[in-house]
């Protein structure tokens, strides 16, 4: 038995390791927070170094890895759906440049919103960029698609998007493997033409990727991620991605035998389809995401023939199920046992003894003095503080957002303005907005919940926690007065009351940083010494 | 071969260790296997499941189609029947009978007996009470495995070379309570199960 039992996510790592990566960048977030930690777990096995920390946030660690890829060697950059609209811009623009060394960006998108604040489609980034796209549907060709999109990355002198969905980023099964190969050799390329996107570059190399979208599509029709499944009938299904897993499982559930369209790569290999549509009446679009194919092939004024999200044969949202596929083909769903009426919903909490409900019950407390309790928050574990029995925040939007919102609220003229931020949060995307609004001589607080980790994805490392956060606060212009640290804890209560009370009376930018190490993480690190000693 | 299991429980009840085991020993026996896991903010003290599929044949969706799971093996009673849909018909739950409670409105633990046993043959294991008497109230979720291990369709050998894999690093004492733990369960299983 030469398998490896590895999720999604693993195989992807694996796969990356195996194709010879000198390096991977990632900021955490789930469900894409497993494959940079593979490879961290897994570096020291490799015959080379692989560089894995993790990057303060995704527009930094696409960049990196763009600068690996100049440099010559094939880099890895890892990220969430949402992290891609932080990178988008790098994103973007490395099309344009090209690279050099092969450069995949791996991004997991999130349907039904599991642990996330929406359910974008990165497949709509893969098109908007132009760049190929791959979308494997197993564990084991996630391995391989990953091997090889380093060699279509270096083929083709372009990025390669490798999308997968929470599903097949957190299911396990089997992996072989294949043969290591050795990572490249330095051979930085000296190519300013290229990388230097002043107006008369960018347009060159813009049409050198426009020229390049015929050799794209020729790819994909080769692609064995493209593929027919022979059948019978007059009706077929596309499946996209993970959604061929489903169409599959009803085929053999059912005992069926329609012809099924499989799509791994994009651009749409266009004759696959055209043939596919001539040998099909009725086709049914399953995929796992947004209706972006769908849409294309149906037309401006719809074919009658398409059946999928846009006309209600799929759910307009949310992720596919066997049962969702079946129902779609018209199979009447079987009875099953309902849920009982005496279950309850258990929703996710802030662990027992976090030093975040700590901080809430303090600020909650302070905050109920004021006319206006507004507190605009931000991502991480303490977002679980707008649940009861809290209820003690009340935005969340994206990374950062809690201080640029308050800044905002502020300049409105809101009394008191009041920012919730994590420390990871807060050098992922927080700093930037501090300096606005102390340029600005906004009168906020901005509260640091420094838990001295990146807690709500497992506890990675985060850029900067206890004294390097209060060096950068002072750097940024933050007055000493009114920078102030607190230990959230039930024995504080009197205390933590006191300095938020003055610090959110204040008429200018304060900072409150609440420091206690999350337990989890505590717990984790002391099992680890226990076991190694 | 081909079995269908939900796992359910509480984050951090210890079922992705369960799913651990029995997917290396269904990897050692040669079966094609798949496994979800829930990972990120719903696993912060919230219900946690793992769809388990072991096969002999191809298997395609991650996922298992509501009413076609055998076996609903849960850490937590209260748990295992908010999976009930997936339950095939003829098909069982084995479940712990130790009430996590974390919510004010919990229901009563008879309410949930009730339910529990109007299921087809119930597994009900008292597992917290066997895991302290193997030496470690945290192999709650092993003794579960072993009441599970006979209607799983894999070896004991297997499911125990398994167990010791996973626990290897953290020595051979540990290892030990765990199949303990394991062998309480499976022998609590086969007990219920012979008679009438
Ligand atoms: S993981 Fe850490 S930060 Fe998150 S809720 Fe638990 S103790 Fe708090």
């Amino acid at each position: 038995m030469n398998k490896h039992l590895l999720l999604g996510a693993e195989a992807i790592a694996l796969g990356a390791l195996d194709a010879g990566i000198s390096g991977v960048y990632a900021y955490p977030g789930t469900p894409s927070t497993e494959i940079t930690e593979y490879i961290q777990k897994n570096s020291d096995a490799q015959e080379q170094p692989v560089r894995s920390s993790w990057s303060a946030n995704e527009k930094t660690a696409y960049e990196a890895a763009l600068g690996m890829s100049y440099a010559g060697k094939r880099s890895l950059v890892c990220m969430k759906h949402v992290g891609l609209n932080v990178a988008a811009d790098a994103f973007i623009n490395s099309a344009i440049t090209g690279v050099n060394g092969g450069l995949v960006v791996a991004v997991a998108d999130d349907p039904s919103m599991h642990s996330s604040q929406n359910e974008q489609d990165s497949r709509v980034y893969g098109k908007f960029a132009m760049l190929p796209v791959l979308e494997p549907s197993s564990q084991q060709d996630l391995y391989t698609a990953t091997r090889e999109a380093f060699d279509l990355s270096e083929s083709v002198k372009l990025p390669v998007l490798l999308r997968l969905t929470t599903r097949l980023a957190h299911s396990r099964a089997g992996v072989e493997r294949t043969l290591a190969r050795m990572q490249n050799s330095l051979h930085a390329l000296y190519a300013p033409e290229r990388f230097v996107l002043i107006p008369q570059n960018a347009r060159r190399q813009y049409n050198v990727l426009l020229g390049m979208q015929k050799e794209l599509e020729k790819r994909s029709e080769q692609s064995w991620l493209n593929r027919l499944i022979t059948g019978t009938g007059s009706r077929g299904v596309i499946a996209f991605g993970i959604a061929f897993n489903y169409t599959m499982e009803v085929r053999q559930t059912f005992g069926l035998d329609f012809p099924v369209l499989q799509i791994g790569q994009y651009p749409l290999p266009r004759k696959q389809v055209e043939n596919f549509f001539t040998s099909c009446d009725t086709i049914l679009v399953a995929e796992e995401g947004y209706p972006v194919y769908e849409e294309l092939l149906r037309g401006y004024f719809g074919n009658q023939n398409i059946k999928g999200r846009m006309d209600g044969s799929l759910p307009r949202a949310g992720e596919l199920n066997a049962d969702i596929i079946a129902s779609g083909l018209g199979i009447e769903p079987k009875a099953v046992m309902p849920v009982p009426d005496i279950v309850v919903q258990r929703p996710p909490a802030l662990c027992k003894g976090c030093g975040h409900r700590d901080l809430y019950d303090a600020l909650t407390a302070v905050m109920s003095s004021f006319r206006e309790h507004h507190v605009f928050s931000d991502i991480g574990c303490y977002t679980l503080g707008a649940l009861e029995p809290f209820n003690a925040i009340h935005t969340c939007v994206d990374m950062g957002a809690s201080i640029t919102m308050a800044k905002g609220a502020a300049d409105a003229g809101l009394r008191p303005a009041v920012a919730v931020i994590g420390d990871s949060t807060f050098t992922h995307s927080g700093m930037t907005g501090l300096l606005d609004a102390i340029n600005d001589r906004s009168p906020l607080t901005v509260i640091i919940a420094d838990n001295d980790t990146t807690a709500m994805t497992g506890g990675q490392q985060s850029s900067a926690t206890g004294s390097k956060l209060l060096d950068i606060c002072r750097g940024l212009g933050v007055e000493e007065k009114h920078l102030r640290t607190i230990v959230p804890l039930k024995s504080h209560l009197e205390e933590n009351m006191t300095v938020l009370k003055e610090e959110i009376s204040y008429d200018g930018v304060s900072v409150v940083i609440a420091q206690r190490e999350c337990i989890e993480t505590a717990a984790r690190k002391k099992r680890t010494k226990v076991a190694s000693t | 071969m081909h079995i269908n299991i939900i796992l359910a429980g509480v984050g951090g009840q210890g079922i992705l260790s369960i799913a651990a085991v029995i997917g290396r020993a269904a990897l050692q026996s040669n079966l094609t296997i798949r496994q979800t896991e829930v990972h990120g903010m719903s696993q912060r003290g919230g219900a946690v499941q793992s769809h388990l599929r072991i096969s002999d044949r191809e298997i395609y969706s991650d996922l298992i189609a509501e009413g076609t799971a055998q076996m609903i093996l849960s850490v937590e009673p209260h748990e295992a029947l908010r999976y009930l849909p997936f339950l095939a018909p003829e098909s069982r739950i084995i479940t712990s009978i130790d009430p996590f409670v974390n919510v004010e409105n919990y229901p009563a633990i008879e309410d949930i007996l009730a339910e529990l046993n109007r299921t087809n043959r119930p597994v009900l294991v008292n597992a917290a009470e066997l895991a302290r008497e193997a030496g470690n109230a945290r192999t709650s979720n092993m003794v579960m495995l072993g009441a599970a291990a006979p209607y799983i369709g894999i070896a004991t050998e297997q499911l125990e070379s398994a167990i010791g894999e996973l626990f290897h690093a953290k020595g051979p004492d540990i290892v030990d309570i765990n199949i303990r733990a394991f062998r309480k369960g499976q022998e609590l299983s086969q007990t219920q199960a012979t008679e009438p």
